[in-house]
């Protein structure tokens, strides 16, 4: 161990797990500057494109964040977004509900299925890994029979059997709408504020220092009083709630439901959190790191494809990505 | 192997089976050996006793090949030799059996057995040569099993018989046991001392390490006695009464005199009855049975126990933290509460420090601040919003109290030394203003200076009125704290002594069950 406080050492400060994050999304920039696809690169729609379509996996990995510094993982992110797509669109859609009620309701259904998982997991202490790939199953499950296994779309068909489009209901509209002089998402909007609320829980309230403590040494949090099946399901449950939110957007932008969504967006998820440098292991990381991870993954993802390399080349490119960052990440001590 | 079979017959004496000289170990500046010289002949069980501390883990480590001697020599059957890894021991025919088995759990008994060491020819196993050597280790130790069964599903006096036959497989002569009997039934143990004969008229040498005079005294062939890193004596156990033994093991000088002081203690603080912690296996009896003790304001109680002996337990208890395997009746300051979760305990003004601070004290990945105000989170931020200064600064004052030193209260306490690491967890405990205070070994593997400043500051917060239980494993510094001193063995305290009116060997007598009366 260094006997000189690590953070204020200089050496220190640029090996932290926040600067190799930072050093990780400036390479794949610098990429984008290079290879910019025909100048595509310098317009700033390009940008916003790019952060519009690593929201809605952003929003998965804030949820995620909460789940992993307290060494678990949640695989059932991606089907809950599926299920509340799905839950979303009939009741937009074809129950005509305000969304005053909506997405509460919405949020509802994701936070229950997060607070079941975590339930299963702190109380009847069965790994996080299987009872999240349970709830994935299961949710994913039902999604497809309250959807009686087809799209939620606004086609519907009339007594006489010919189909008709309802109308698109204002709140899709509104959630895929850009503000600002259509220079931003508001999918991108929501991200932020995602990002905002995750980093006011972590860092500003005692649950988040609860979260911490929990991944960092369990036992130890126990024995000081620390109400350790509590804090887990909260964690389980915010992970679901964010899935929720992802849901919404992910459904507003397809204009429809569909039960078969976010399949492996758990695992975007979890290399988003990863390469921003949350440790697996639980009790260190953070919500800055997952912001920075996000927007490494969508600018990588950007600035292929406005390149035009073929989507075989880029799963490969991520996978080499994931590794990299990763070693960069490992600590030193 | 054979050969040297062959040739060492139980009756074979003169040679020993295995002997070190010389042997000396320091890790840091502690020496933990000093000019060990020990033999083992064939065909006999020779106890290594020793206090908590005396430096009998070390040898066998080094026995074992898992740690190198500094200095010393070791010979096997009068030739020379040097385990530099566990493998170089075990081809030397040495064998330990730790009370930690290491047994892979849901492989088979056979697979086991030869597990690194399987005969094949390349690659492909020999089932029917291996189905037979199976049998006959395991009838070597007279266990009549499956040896499909996975290790597993047997029950730990079993598995322990795996262990011995897993050591004979390999055609080990040396057998080190290590507190074998500490997790077996009655019957089990009287099984296993059956099997230690058997192991004896095959011509092995047996190390035995225990805590427990009646055992000593019913399998031992000679008794080696190490004292503070030392051999002080190697008799026969007939040349060596219990009274004898216990003298040469505590007998040394007090280094460091923990401070004395005279605090009248007055009205009655935590009462603590009928305590029993069940043990985590159905048929074996319970760590702690039917305990009671009261400690009155301002008072420091001693608890004084062997390993094993349920000292650790019935702190953790009483403290809530073993809910699910513990019941008591636990009454503070005239007012009987109900204790189901730390939680409850630290509102009930309880703190426990436990004995290893980087398991179940610390969080490691934490600063300073973080670590310290963790027990008393929810007096600091109401509405769950953290109050960063309140943290600081409450932080500050207890940690100053202590005289902590460190760079910055941002420091992670994974960088501290072990001294301000305790003096961490310390600070979390008296932040949040405790009645009673649990401190199980808080002198364990800190410096001198900084175990002198916790005595101290025992001193301080006794005179405060906060009453203290401790544990520790230096006796004599205990005698030195303690008004009033509890001995405990298997589970029951078996004695009670004022402060200052016991000495080692009265502790160490009772804590050994000793039943004669001085």
């Amino acid at each position: 161990m260094a006997p000189s406080d690590e953070r204020t050492g200089w050496r220190a400060r640029l090996t932290s797990p926040t600067a190799t994050a930072l050093f990780a999304l400036c390479f794949v920039l610098l990429i984008g500057l290079i290879f910019s696809g025909d100048g595509a690169f310098y317009k700033w729609s390009t940008h916003r494109d790019a952060l519009r379509q690593a929201s809605v996996y952003g929003i998965l990995a804030c949820g995620m964040t909460f789940v992993i510094i307290t060494a678990g993982i949640d695989l059932s992110v991606g089907s809950v977004l599926a299920l509340v797509a799905v839950a979303f669109s009939i009741l937009s859609i074809h129950k005509d509900w305000s969304p005053w009620l909506t997405i509460p309701a919405c949020v509802a259904i994701g936070a229950a299925c997060g607070a079941t998982s975590g339930a299963v997991i702190a109380k009847l202490r069965i790994q996080p890994f299987i009872v999240t790939l349970a709830m994935m199953v299961f949710a994913r499950g039902l999604a497809k029979t309250i959807s009686g296994g087809m799209k939620v779309s606004t086609a519907m068909q009339r007594p006489d059997g010919s189909w008709t489009a309802a109308p698109v209901p204002d709140i899709f509209k509104a959630i895929d709408s850009r503000l600002l002089g259509d220079n931003i998402s508001v999918v991108s909007l929501i991200f932020i504020a995602c990002i905002i609320v995750s980093w006011i829980i972590l860092a500003r309230l005692r649950w988040g220092r609860y979260l911490y403590a929990i991944g960092g040494n369990e036992e130890a949090a126990r024995l000081s009083g620390v109400p350790v099946v509590a804090m887990k399901i909260l964690a389980y449950s915010l992970a679901g709630a964010f899935s929720a939110v992802a849901g919404l957007c992910q459904a507003a932008q397809e204009q429809q439901g569909d039960p078969e969504a976010g399949i492996g967006y758990e695992l975007t998820a979890i290399a988003i959190v990863v390469i921003g440098g949350t440790n697996l292991m639980g009790g260190r990381g953070g919500i800055g790191l997952t912001l920075l991870g996000t927007l490494t993954i969508g600018y990588l993802d950007k600035i292929l494809s406005v390149n035009a390399v073929p989507e075989a080349s880029r799963l490969m490119l991520t996978g080499v990505i994931i590794i990299v960052a990763v070693l960069l990440q490992r600590r030193k001590d | 192997m054979y050969t040297m079979q062959a040739v060492a017959g139980p009756t074979q004496t003169d040679t020993p089976l295995f002997a070190m000289t010389g042997i000396c170990k320091t890790f840091g500046v502690q020496q933990v050996l000093r000019d060990v010289a020990f033999d083992l002949r064939a065909g006999e069980v020779h106890v290594l006793a020793g206090e908590n501390g005396a430096g009998k883990s070390t040898l066998m480590r080094i026995l074992g090949g898992i740690i190198l001697a500094d200095h010393g020599h070791s010979h096997v059957n009068g030739s020379e030799v040097l385990f530099r890894n566990p493998r170089d021991a075990a081809n030397s025919g040495v064998a330990i059996i730790h009370q930690e088995l290491s047994l892979v759990g849901p492989m088979s008994v056979a697979d086991n057995l030869f597990l690194g060491h399987e005969s094949s020819t390349a690659g492909w196993l020999h089932q029917t040569g291996t189905a037979q050597r199976t049998r006959d280790v395991l009838s070597r130790v007279s266990l009549r099993i499956d040896p499909r069964r996975a290790v597993d599903s047997l029950p730990i006096s079993s598995q322990q018989l795996v262990e011995i036959a897993k050591a004979l497989a390999l055609d080990a002569q040396i057998i080190v046991m290590d507190e074998p009997t500490s997790a077996l039934s009655e019957p089990e143990v009287r099984n296993l001392f059956a099997r230690i004969a058997d192991l004896k008229s095959q011509g092995c040498g047996i190390i035995y390490i225990t805590h427990r005079l009646e055992e000593i005294y019913t399998i031992a062939d000679r008794i080696s006695v190490l004292r503070d890193g030392a051999l002080v004596a190697t008799r026969d156990r007939s040349d060596l009464p219990p009274d004898e033994l216990v003298r040469l093991m505590v007998g040394r000088s007090i280094s460091d005199q923990a401070p004395r002081r005279t605090v009248t203690c007055n009205d009655l603080r935590l009462r603590v009855q009928h305590c029993t912690v069940r043990a985590t296996r159905a048929g074996v009896p319970p760590i702690v049975s039917d305990v009671s003790f009261d400690v009155r304001r301002g008072e420091i109680l001693g608890v004084v126990g062997l390993e094993g002996s349920g000292v650790s337990e019935l702190l953790w208890a009483t403290f809530g933290a073993l809910a699910n395997r513990a019941t008591s009746e636990i009454t503070i300051d005239g007012q009987r509460i109900r204790i189901n979760s730390p939680r409850d305990a630290i509102d009930a003004g309880i703190a426990l420090v436990t004995n290893d601070r980087k398991r179940t004290g610390l969080i490691l990945g934490m600063d300073i601040v973080q670590n310290a105000t963790l027990a008393a989170l929810p007096q600091l931020s109401p509405f769950t919003w953290l109050n960063h200064s309140a943290e600081t600064s409450l932080a500050s004052q207890s940690t100053q109290q202590l005289s902590l030193r460190a760079a910055s209260m941002r420091q992670h306490v994974s960088t501290l030394s072990g001294g301000n690491q305790q003096k961490v967890v310390l600070a979390k405990w008296m932040g949040t203003n405790p009645r009673v205070l649990l401190l199980d070994d808080p002198t364990r593997g800190v410096d001198v200076g900084a175990k002198h400043e916790i005595y101290l500051l025992m001193n301080q917060w006794s005179e405060q009125g906060r009453s203290i239980v401790f544990s520790s494993s230096e006796w004599p510094e205990l005698l030195q704290v303690s008004d009033r001193i509890i001995v405990m063995h298997r589970g029951r305290i078996v004695a009670s002594f004022e402060g200052g009116a016991a000495t080692p060997a009265d502790l160490l007598r009772a804590a050994m069950g000793s039943t004669r009366d001085e």
